[in-house]
């Protein structure tokens, strides 16, 4: 009988079992060492493999994610925590310019095998800067791969598909369901890359990656209690983007809602809808629905319940495009 | 307590001691009316950062990042410069704040939630920055347009010693030093980034010293100590005025409190050391001197802190009973006009009530 895991404890083992099977994995990041990390990812990992292999870097995100690249070129398996993923444009600069550039610039010879560690997303009454769902812009950023789990499960098996990927890795984890359920964790063979057909239906396919993929996943119950039969797909990866599985859902339903935190234009959610539009179209019996943030900087916590997605609105979506 | 070399070209001012000793050979000539407003403003920033505190802990208040302990980092020097001069924070500058004039209430609905906190009107300031060490820049783009403007103002920026490590304090310091822009960077060591302490920061024996290889003045202070802060502040102006530059001020100080109300301090540092920094707590120290002096007296001093009690409660009530904004808060002031796109997505939020 497994123990029954939430999303930090569930990453929290998975490192701690990396490190222990492969001695070049390190990890770094800021206060992730004594301090166990600001949501305790990294507990205790330093009493266990030293400061050597668990190191607490200066405050600099540009250092953290630089000198990253330098360990996984010389040999190491660098997993580097961003402390909140609001800050990874201080170190934006080494991800686009260098890290997810080096295998093409050098045809081939040089991959940088690193992790990114970082929790994004709203919801949970934070400070400036620690909310945001900015993963179209990572996607954009060719030659890196972008996962965002949405269980403990998934997050345990991508975190260990990450790691052993040749290539580098943004794993955003949904800090707002770091600790809201538990599940049993078990090992398996996740694919960065695949969604995962979280539920069978016919009348409806919902699509959403993340913390809203639990968010949806409420709401897909309640428009099954409804009698409305949804399939549902967790992408589980943003980038690259498993087109083929929406693809062939939305050939089956024909109808199609994306749910997604991020800001509107150029987000993942319209990329998805653009391709169905494109290799789907005559499928469609009614318009593609994206609900997502809208184009404005996350505000402040007084005025978060207006810019997340709802769990009503995304049911009110479903309803609205099963009616059409 | 005299101005100590302690390394080259490096100096380190302590004029009042944690026993309220004062060293009348650096003693600023502040009238004893200053002093007490000073004195006033340090008690004022006490009670409201405890208050603050409390607030997050009852829930009518997010993450807040408390400055008790590093009061006369910033006390000292918000009355060495003038209304116009200006103030580039971080995020832990509340009792600069406070001691120029924002209000109280004001300050308290940005840790509410109310982007109305970080309304800065005309104050010469600019709002908070979380992002670490990413400001200092634009105090110095601030002071080259104050230079180029012949304004003759300057700019104070506060940044922790965790911001020291970061690309864009080599970027401020490295302008500054080639433009000679008339601004004072404040560097508040209270010996912790979170968890990670002052020597794990950087390998350089002060931060003080960094300013040696950007060309520019670099000195300690003793942060606790609100005359050192005071006069370094003052001089610091007056040489950014005169055309002599830049000065790089670290302010050796402790943060007393938790970095933010989800950060847990006994993770990473001992009692042991907390109580030896309690013993040079700032009022404490500040409250000796004007007593020393007789510019305070007890009688004085209850009234003072009656003072701002009723200052703080009225505050606090003022912020709980401010409207909460409306949703076209989030659109309205992204750009100067609200672009016809985001227009349709406020009204159709509107629609939808709370989505």
């Amino acid at each position: 009988m497994m123990a029954e895991k939430n999303m930090v404890e569930a990453i929290h083992q998975k490192l701690k079992q990396k490190m222990e099977e492969d001695s070049s994995v390190v990890v770094l990041g800021e206060d992730v060492g004594v301090n166990g990390g600001v949501f305790r990812v990294t507990d205790g990992l330093i009493d266990q493999f030293e400061e050597e292999r668990v190191m607490d870097t200066p405050l600099d995100e540009a250092g953290i994610i630089g000198s990253s690249m330098g360990m996984a070129i010389n040999g190491l398996k660098p997993v580097a925590e961003i402390q909140f993923s609001g800050f990874i444009p201080q170190g934006f600069h080494h991800i686009k310019q260098h890290l997810a550039r080096m295998r093409m610039r050098t045809q081939g010879d040089i991959n940088v095998p690193i992790v990114i560690r970082a929790p994004y997303g709203g919801g949970i009454h934070a400070l400036e800067h620690h909310s945001e769902s900015q993963e179209a812009i990572y996607a954009r950023t060719e030659g890196l791969k972008v996962v965002m789990p949405s269980n403990p499960s998934d997050a345990a098996n991508l975190l260990e598909a990450a790691i052993e990927d040749p290539d580098p890795v943004l794993f955003l984890e949904p800090k707002k369901i770091y600790r809201s359920f538990k599940e049993e964790v078990k090992d398996e063979e996740v694919k960065i890359g695949k969604a995962k057909k979280v539920k069978e239906g016919t009348d409806i396919t919902v699509v959403s990656w993340g913390a809203m993929a639990r968010e949806s996943l409420e709401a897909v119950e309640e428009a099954e209690e409804q009698g409305i039969s949804v399939e549902m797909l967790d992408m589980r990866t943003v980038f690259p983007l498993d087109d083929e599985a929406v693809i062939e859902s939305v050939q089956k339903t024909g109808r199609l809602v994306i749910v997604s935190e991020e800001p509107r234009l150029g987000s993942i959610a319209g990329e998805i809808s653009a391709t169905v539009s494109e290799e789907a179209l005559l499928s469609l019996e009614a318009p593609i629905k994206r609900i997502t943030a809208p184009d404005v900087p996350y505000p402040l916590y007084k005025l978060e319940k207006y810019y997340m997605p709802q769990k009503s609105e995304i049911l009110e979506g479903i309803n609205e495009t099963v009616e059409f | 307590m005299p101005v100590k070399e302690i390394r080259k070209g490096i100096e380190k001012i302590e004029i009042l001691d944690e026993e309220g000793n004062v060293d009348n050979s650096l003693e600023p000539d502040i009238e004893d009316e200053k002093l007490l407003e000073m004195y006033d403003d340090m008690v004022f920033a006490r009670k409201f950062d405890n208050k603050a505190f409390k607030l997050q802990r009852r829930g009518d208040a997010g993450t807040y990042a408390p400055f008790k302990g590093e009061e006369a980092c910033q006390i000292g020097p918000a009355h060495a410069l003038e209304e116009d001069d200006w103030f580039v924070p971080s995020f832990r500058e509340g009792a600069f704040a406070l001691s120029r004039g924002t209000s109280p209430a004001k300050m308290m609905r940005y840790f509410m939630g109310d982007e109305y906190g970080n309304k800065v009107g005309d104050s010469n300031s600019l709002p908070v920055s979380i992002p670490v060490g990413s400001h200092m820049i634009q105090a110095v783009g601030i002071g080259m347009a104050n230079k180029i403007q012949d304004k003759g103002s300057v700019a104070i920026t506060y940044f922790g010693d965790g911001a020291t490590s970061q690309g864009d304090f080599h970027s401020a310091m490295n302008f500054a030093g080639v433009y000679n822009s008339p601004v004072i960077f404040f560097n508040q060591n209270n010996q912790y980034a979170i968890s990670t302490p002052r020597n794990k920061q950087t390998a350089s024996e002060t931060l003080a010293q960094k300013a040696d290889a950007y060309g520019i003045k670099g000195l300690q202070v003793d942060g606790n100590d609100i005359l050192a802060t005071y006069k370094a502040a003052k001089e610091a102006k007056r040489r950014a005025e005169d055309g002599e530059g830049p000065t790089l001020i670290e302010g050796v100080t402790y943060r007393l409190g938790v970095h933010t109300t989800s950060d847990d301090p006994s993770r990473y540092r001992s009692e042991e050391e907390e109580k030896k920094w309690k013993d040079k707590d700032p009022l404490k120290r500040f409250e000796k001197y004007l007593m020393n002096k007789e510019v305070l007296t007890e009688d004085k001093k209850k009234e003072i802190e009656q003072k701002a009690e009723e200052k703080l409660e009225k505050a606090v009530e003022e912020a709980m009973e401010m409207e909460d904004p409306g949703v076209e808060k989030m659109f309205e002031h992204v750009f100067e006009k609200v672009p016809e796109r985001q227009q349709r997505q406020l009204e159709r939020i509107k629609e939808g009530g709370e989505r």
